[in-house]
């Protein structure tokens, strides 16, 4: 059981994009996708949902290929957390949770639907804003429906493009800590796409470190984030360490700059 | 701003749907019974049910009023329904594939595309000004067709935002503006009287044929919009990639909706001339009141297009009775203040 890329590879605008991608996402597990801007993450997650066909290579889901499954299908198998971005035209909180259930249409009732809508709106405590426009949410209630839209999707692997990347602190911590609850608790497979090295490290069971579309390493976070493979990837200095228990990685200098600017 | 939480959140969608409904045959009554021939509204009734009545009935009637209902304001009526209707759903379905909430069957050009197809067709379509009136409308519709698909051939390319077909649009309907200027400038004092009669946009002088069509159009193309509601909710919610990771077909829902949306816009548009803005109020409107669900956003918008035209075309006849104001005139002095003040109110958004 996994959701794995064997050696993918697409080519965008005479760039590769994807170089030879294999990893593999077992359920339970959260998987940290991590890189610079541009080395290919969010593509990688979109190949993975089957929105981009690679150019070379396989997605495999269960050990079945990912064209084999029809678009309900994957719809129920494979959740996608977008990035935010947009307006979503008046659509309310309990409208976008139901669309994590369109794929399950032809399969259950309009009542069946709404008790599902309802389960998930009450397990991430969004009943009272159930009516509210998605688009006058805060930030951190927007993330919150996309997560529990992608949950009521009912599936078993959820692929998270920065989550985090436009929430304030406590926020951050929120989404993390739910996403590291489904996995504990629904056996979920995670694989997501963050900037926050640390929060990375403190959160997942693997990290990934990808590079100009190449994955650099792969496994558990001490061996993978590394200060020189780091300065490789990222040209930053960065000190690696633990704080009261916790990972954090703190990048202090680029390694050429000259003294006092870091 | 706009307020977070739709009047349906309180009211309930069947409530708005037929509270609509009702007025909108209020309307209806209204319009076919005002007019310079005041016919009073049981008159009315009878003469219009009178095919289904016992013969003794309708004997009261002046011959005359029945008449005048039955030829001239029944159809306007029903065609100013339909076409509010039509515009107000292609508007609706546009919107939800382009994500915003300016896209309309006007703003993208095609009502000017179509002007400029019925000016051809008044120029070099018939010898001395016998212009056939069918001639005109396709010729229109063709047009309008021709833009369309070029307006949606650029929308399917990746990473054109709703803002940019917008702004498309725009520079289309300057392009046939022009065109329908230049025929113009060659056009005799006739012809140049027919060009800009035309361009008002009205529902004067609609015909049963003209009905008929367009409400066949509507009948077809309506039913197909619907059954893509959940994939523009879908589209609405974020666009291409997040329709396909929900499980839709993105191309197919693409072609389906643009497709029937262009198809009764220049149904529409051939028969009525340019009325702007309809597609774009309605929409809004129903979104403000019913939500975001297209589901229920379709049907309710295309009700109060439906009343926002025959309260206009009213509105257009009675004010300076017996002078009728084209319809197309009285929706743009609303249309226009709300358009700048959905463009104002966006100021700062992601478009």
């Amino acid at each position: 059981m996994s959701l794995a890329a064997h050696g993918l590879r697409l080519r965008r605008g005479g760039r590769w994009l994807l170089d030879d991608v294999t990893l593999a996402l077992a359920p339970g597990e959260l998987l940290c996708l991590l890189g610079p801007n541009g080395a290919g993450k969010s593509t990688l997650i979109r190949c993975l949902d089957g929105i981009w066909k690679p150019d070379g290579g396989a997605v495999q889901v269960d050990a079945a290929p990912l064209s084999a499954l029809g678009r309900e299908e994957l719809a129920r198998t494979i959740a996608y957390v977008p990035q935010q971005s947009g307006e979503t035209l008046g659509l309310s909180v309990a409208e976008m949770v139901a669309l994590g259930r369109a794929a399950h249409r032809h399969r259950e009732n309009g009542a069946q639907r709404r008790a599902q809508v309802a389960a998930v709106l009450a397990r991430f405590g969004l009943q009272a804003m159930a009516n509210r426009a998605f688009d006058a949410l805060s930030g951190g209630e927007r993330q919150r429906v996309l997560i529990a839209r992608a949950v009521a999707q009912d599936a078993r692997y959820m692929l998270l493009d920065e989550p985090t990347s436009a929430l304030d602190l406590k926020h951050q911590l929120d989404t993390l800590r739910t996403v590291r609850r489904l996995v504990d608790e629904n056996g979920i497979g995670a694989l997501m796409a963050i900037h926050d090295l640390s929060a990375a490290a403190r959160f997942a069971d693997r990290v990934a470190l990808m590079q100009q579309g190449r994955l650099v390493a792969l496994g558990g976070w001490e061996d993978v984030l590394t200060p020189d493979r780091l300065e490789t990837v990222f040209g930053v200095r960065a000190h690696v360490g633990r704080v009261a228990g916790l990972p954090y990685i703190l990048p202090h200098a680029p390694p050429d700059s000259p003294p006092g600017d870091g | 701003m706009e307020s977070d939480r739709p009047v349906r959140a309180a009211l309930g969608a069947p409530w708005l749907i037929g509270a609509a409904l009702i007025l909108l045959l209020l309307a209806a009554l209204v319009a076919t019974t005002q007019g310079v021939t005041r016919i009073s509204p049981g008159d009315a009734m009878v003469a219009l049910l009178s095919p289904l009545l016992p013969s003794g009935w309708t004997a009261g009637l002046p011959a005359q009023d029945v008449a005048v209902l039955t030829t001239l304001r029944l159809p306007r009526t029903l065609m100013a329904i339909i076409a509010g209707a039509g515009l107000a759903c292609a508007g609706v379905a546009m919107q939800g594939i382009t994500r915003n909430v300016l896209v309309s069957p006007y703003t993208i050009g095609i009502s000017p595309a179509a002007s400029f197809g019925a000016a051809l067709a008044m120029i070099f379509g018939g010898a001395y000004g016998g212009v056939s009136h069918l001639l005109v409308v396709v010729a229109a519709f063709l047009s309008a067709i021709i833009c369309a698909v070029f307006v949606l051939a650029l929308a399917a390319m990746r990473g054109i935002s709703g803002n940019v077909l917008v702004l498309a649009g725009v520079g289309l309907a300057y392009l046939f503006g022009a065109l329908t200027e230049t025929l113009q400038f060659i056009a005799t004092e006739q012809q140049l009287a027919m060009i800009v009669h035309w361009a008002f946009g009205s529902v004067n002088g609609a015909t049963w044929d003209a009905v008929q069509v367009t409400a066949a159009v509507l009948a077809v193309i309506f039913p197909l919009l619907l059954a893509q509601a959940w994939a523009l909710n879908a589209f609405a919610a974020g666009g291409d990639e997040v329709a396909a990771s929900l499980g839709f077909a993105v191309a197919r829902t693409r072609v389906i909706v643009t497709l029937g949306s262009v198809l009764i816009t220049a149904a529409i548009v051939s028969y009525v001339g340019v009325i702007g803005f309809v597609g774009l109020i309605a929409p809004h409107v129903g979104r403000m009141l019913i939500g975001g669900d297209h589901r229920l956003l379709l049907p309710f918008a295309a009700i109060l297009g439906g009343l926002l035209l025959l309260c206009a075309d009213l509105a257009g006849r009675l004010m300076f009775a017996p002078i009728t104001v084209p319809v197309g005139i009285v929706v743009a002095y609303l249309g226009v203040p709300l358009f700048l003040h959905l463009l104002l109110s966006r100021r700062g958004r992601v478009g």
